[in-house]
């Protein structure tokens, strides 16, 4: 994996046309760790990352990553610097096969050359999609399909991968895989930055965590505190 | 269809003005010249009315030409081949196009067809029109074209074969025809839920609306137009011929006029017609025909202009901004609605 | 069977072939730019008149004359994507598909202007092949097998090659993309310069066998557009498939009746199609 480098946002505001879904929000994670944003439906986190990755323009706030400006860069060209976004709801291209898939996130010309040896170690992680090579990627159950969009974002050789709730439609033996996998990527040192509504799960993944409640920060902290801090409990892990 | 159209005396009273006007000006010895440019503009923008009585609500037709062609060709066959006077031609030429217009519509309509295949379907449509006459050529004449038999003096009214200013009367009336039909279409429920069903299609059915007999209903007035303007436009040149009476050659320039003038106003198509036909002769006059090819060149280049540009046409300059309270909304973005 | 009826369904397949070039262009730009060409025969029409000036008037061998046909025309795909799509990308498909059909009509304005309205030939022809009982055009053959090849490349080129690849997904999921790192402007550019050459090629195979004239795209361009929709908007292989059967169509109802009312049968078959079954008959 490639050396990490500081994620910074700060006073981020960014919506859709009229309609406004971040407020002034700011967060870093630094390299080599594991950051959750969690919070209720329509707090924002999906809009979170797409300003991040460049889908959508921030309308005022710095955004910084390694140091540079990624607001003013096209979102094509942060797959470049490093930033790799798995997209809400997989976003697999359904008539290609899983190899075809994990080809496109090995398009940028820094990551051809690279593309048998990364390949490979996406098989290694994911035996599974091994099998299913040449298998069209829609066939695929959820958790095959989710495997494959994060193997298709590792294809890049990102410094820091940014996951859309990674666990949304899936089965809850399917969810454990997934965030196993996630523990495993980390262990081999990529900076991760998770969107979640399943607070439980993401928490003893990650190292520390933001709550987003309708475009705002309304918390942070190590996910230890966040897990015993007693309104978190309430809010978001069936309280107690 | 309501008589709330002429409810005051104010709103029929300038389009009688404006007509009687009209009908005056043979009496004013005009050159004939402009007075066949004049026919022209009229009938085109007959055909361009009659076009975007449907554009205008979504439902674009890539293949009106087929209309003009069976308006033309089922009257000239009945004069040519029987004897039958135009008057009774013409009016059976557009009952013949309307009939074909049902009997594309219905499946189109039930099927749910629209956009870019309806327009295609259309399209099918006029080759298939063009196709036939060239392919009957025993009978049409093909490509080669068919000449409505002269008929001697003392029959020539019966023929409908006047002098220009007998056509100017006609086409005046004609289009002034269809004119008023575009006027108590929009005066009438119907245009609301043509409206309603261009927005919504699935909405509109669940509020009640029939859409296939609305769409139905707005086709064959659309075709009956068409059909007038292209048996009056045969009628008048004394010559019919596949290529400027169907195909997609003459169906695009169809279109082209309806939106450049503007198809969501009723007098866009008569703009469009007279932007047409304008750039058509003068180019013919600056050039003589030393630069054919010069006019489809213009034409081309102010059809993607106008795209780009002024998607609402000439007429959409002129257009007051929708009101609000209306809550009507114009379509979307000012642009000719999507398919 | 009949000799005669054999030789028509082997020219069915022949003609078939050289409506699958400009089917697959159409299909290619549709899916991936989401734009439908209407001008498309028109662009075979100056790659045509290209051929035809570069060898009868400008005395220039046959095959440089084919060579230089395909980059031209690849050339004009690209300023039509750039001057006249590119501006109209956000607004409603309409308002495209008829901004190129002003690009129809200034192309055969501006080729009517140039050339004039005379029909321009070729004049090149193979001599007749013997195939057991039936004969069978040199030229169609030739152009038939230029046409599988041209087919085999863009096939190769999609299934193996990045930029392929990354056409074949854009046309699903075009949002997601840049994520990958893919430019969606610049596939579109690649992709109107690949329908550009494919037109190309169908120019070179057509001038062959058909006289040039300004309109000569109104004879084929219909027809191609209903073998596309009938196809299947965007699928490639539909598309091809498709060009066949029409080819067929058209051919063997040639042989029963004339060839213009096969081409009316071709079309109502079209207009079938669309109330049964208007995804496309090969359309999964």
């Amino acid at each position: 994996m490639s050396a990490g480098a500081r994620l910074e946002l700060s006073g981020i505001q960014a919506g859709y046309g009229d309609f406004q879904a971040l407020f002034g929000v700011g967060l870093h994670v630094e390299p080599g760790e594991a950051v959750g944003v969690v919070g209720p439906n329509g707090a924002g986190k999906t809009t979170l990352l797409r300003v991040i990755s460049g889908l959508i323009r921030p309308t005022a706030g710095t955004l910084r990553f390694d140091g540079q400006d990624l607001a003013v860069l096209p979102a094509h060209e942060l797959p470049g610097l490093g930033i790799a976004h798995v997209p809400e709801n997989r976003r697999l291209f359904p008539h290609l096969t899983v190899e075809e898939n994990l080809k496109v996130g090995a398009y940028t010309p820094s990551a051809r050359p690279h593309f048998r040896q990364r390949r490979d170690y996406v098989y290694t992680l994911f035996p599974r999609l091994k099998q299913r090579r040449h298998q069209l990627a829609g066939t695929m159950s959820g958790g095959e399909q989710q495997m494959c969009a994060i193997g298709r974002a590792l294809m890049s050789g990102p410094r820091i991968l940014l996951l859309d709730e990674p666990s949304a439609g899936l089965a809850p033996l399917v969810v454990q895989q997934v965030f196993e996998l996630v523990r495993r990527i980390r262990q081999e040192g990529l900076t991760v930055l998770i969107v979640e509504q399943n607070v439980a799960q993401v928490l003893r993944v990650v190292d520390r965590a933001y709550v987003l409640e309708t475009g705002r920060v309304a918390a942070e902290g190590s996910s230890a505190a966040l897990a015993e801090d007693p309104a978190i409990r309430r809010s978001y892990l069936g309280g107690h | 269809m309501t008589p709330r159209a002429f409810r005051t005396m104010k709103d029929m009273a300038l389009p009688i003005l404006v007509l009687a006007l009209l009908a005056c000006v043979p009496l004013l010895s005009p050159p004939d010249y402009l007075m066949h440019v004049l026919i022209t503009v009229l009938l085109t923008a007959l055909a361009g009315t009659g076009w975007a009585l449907m554009g205008r609500y979504r439902l674009v037709s890539f293949g009106h030409g087929a209309f003009l062609g069976i308006g033309a060709y089922t009257m000239g066959l009945l004069w040519n081949y029987y004897g039958i006077s135009p008057w009774i031609g013409v009016p059976l030429g557009v009952a013949a196009a309307v009939v074909a217009g049902l009997l594309l519509g219905y499946p189109c309509f039930q099927f749910r067809v629209v956009g870019h295949y309806f327009a295609l379907v259309t399209l099918a449509a006029g080759e298939i029109v063009r196709i036939l006459i060239i392919a009957l050529r025993d009978v049409t004449g093909g490509s080669l074209g068919m000449t409505p038999h002269q008929a001697s003096p003392g029959d020539a009214f019966a023929a409908m074969q006047f002098g220009k200013a007998g056509f100017w009367w006609i086409a005046l009336v004609a289009w002034a025809l269809g004119l008023l039909a575009w006027r108590l279409l929009d005066c009438s429920m119907a245009s609301r839920a043509l409206a309603a069903i261009a927005e919504d299609e699935d909405a509109a059915a669940s509020i009640g609306i029939r859409v296939t007999r609305t769409k139905l209903m707005v086709t064959a007035l659309s075709c009956a137009l068409a059909a007038l303007a292209g048996a009056l436009t045969g009628q008048y040149r004394m010559y019919l011929n596949p290529e400027s009476l169907a195909g997609l050659g003459i169906s695009l320039q169809i279109v082209f006029g309806a939106i450049a003038g503007g198809m969501f106003s009723i007098i866009g198509p008569t703009i469009g017609a007279l932007i047409t036909i304008g750039l058509e002769e003068s180019l013919r006059i600056a050039f003589g025909t030393q630069f054919t090819g010069a006019a489809a060149l213009v034409y081309g280049i102010l059809l993607v202009l106008f795209m780009i540009f002024l998607p609402r046409g000439i007429a959409g300059l002129l257009e007051r901004p929708p009101r609000a309270s209306t809550g009507r909304k114009a379509p979307a973005e000012g642009t000719v609605p999507v398919a | 069977m009949d000799p005669f009826l054999l030789e028509a369904l082997l020219n069915g397949v022949l003609l078939g072939g050289v409506f699958a070039l400009p089917v697959l262009g159409l299909n290619l730009i549709f899916g991936v730019v989401d734009v439908i060409w209407l001008c498309y025969a028109e662009l075979v029409m100056v790659g045509m008149y290209a051929v035809w000036f570069l060898y009868t008037q400008a005395g220039w061998p046959l095959f440089l004359a084919f060579a230089i046909c395909l980059p031209l025309v690849a050339l004009l795909g690209i300023l039509l994507h750039l001057l006249v799509v590119r501006p109209l990308l956000s607004a409603p498909p309409i308002n495209q598909v008829l901004a190129t059909g002003g690009v129809l009509f200034v192309l055969q304005g501006a080729a009517t202007l140039v050339f004039s309205t005379e029909f321009r030939s070729l004049g090149v022809e193979m001599p007749p092949m013997e195939l057991g009982e039936v004969f069978v055009s040199g030229t169609k053959l030739a152009a038939f097998v230029a046409a599988l090849v041209g087919a085999a490349v863009l096939w190769a080129f999609l299934k193996f090659t990045y930029v392929g690849t990354a056409i074949r997904a854009i046309a699903r999921d075009r949002e997601v993309m840049p994520l990958m790192g893919v430019d969606p402007r610049r596939i579109y550019l690649i992709a109107s310069a690949a329908g550009g050459a494919l037109a190309g090629l169908a120019a070179c195979l057509l001038v062959v066998q058909l006289d040039v004239h300004p309109f000569v795209g109104l004879s084929f361009g219909p027809i191609t557009f209903m073998i596309c929709v009938m196809g299947g908007l965007g699928n490639m292989l539909g598309g091809f498939l498709a060009a066949f059967l029409m080819g067929l169509i058209v051919s063997v109802g040639g042989f029963y009746g004339s060839t213009d009312l096969s081409y009316v049968v071709a079309f109502l078959f079209f207009i079938l199609v669309m109330f049964f079954r208007p995804q496309g008959l090969f359309t999964r």
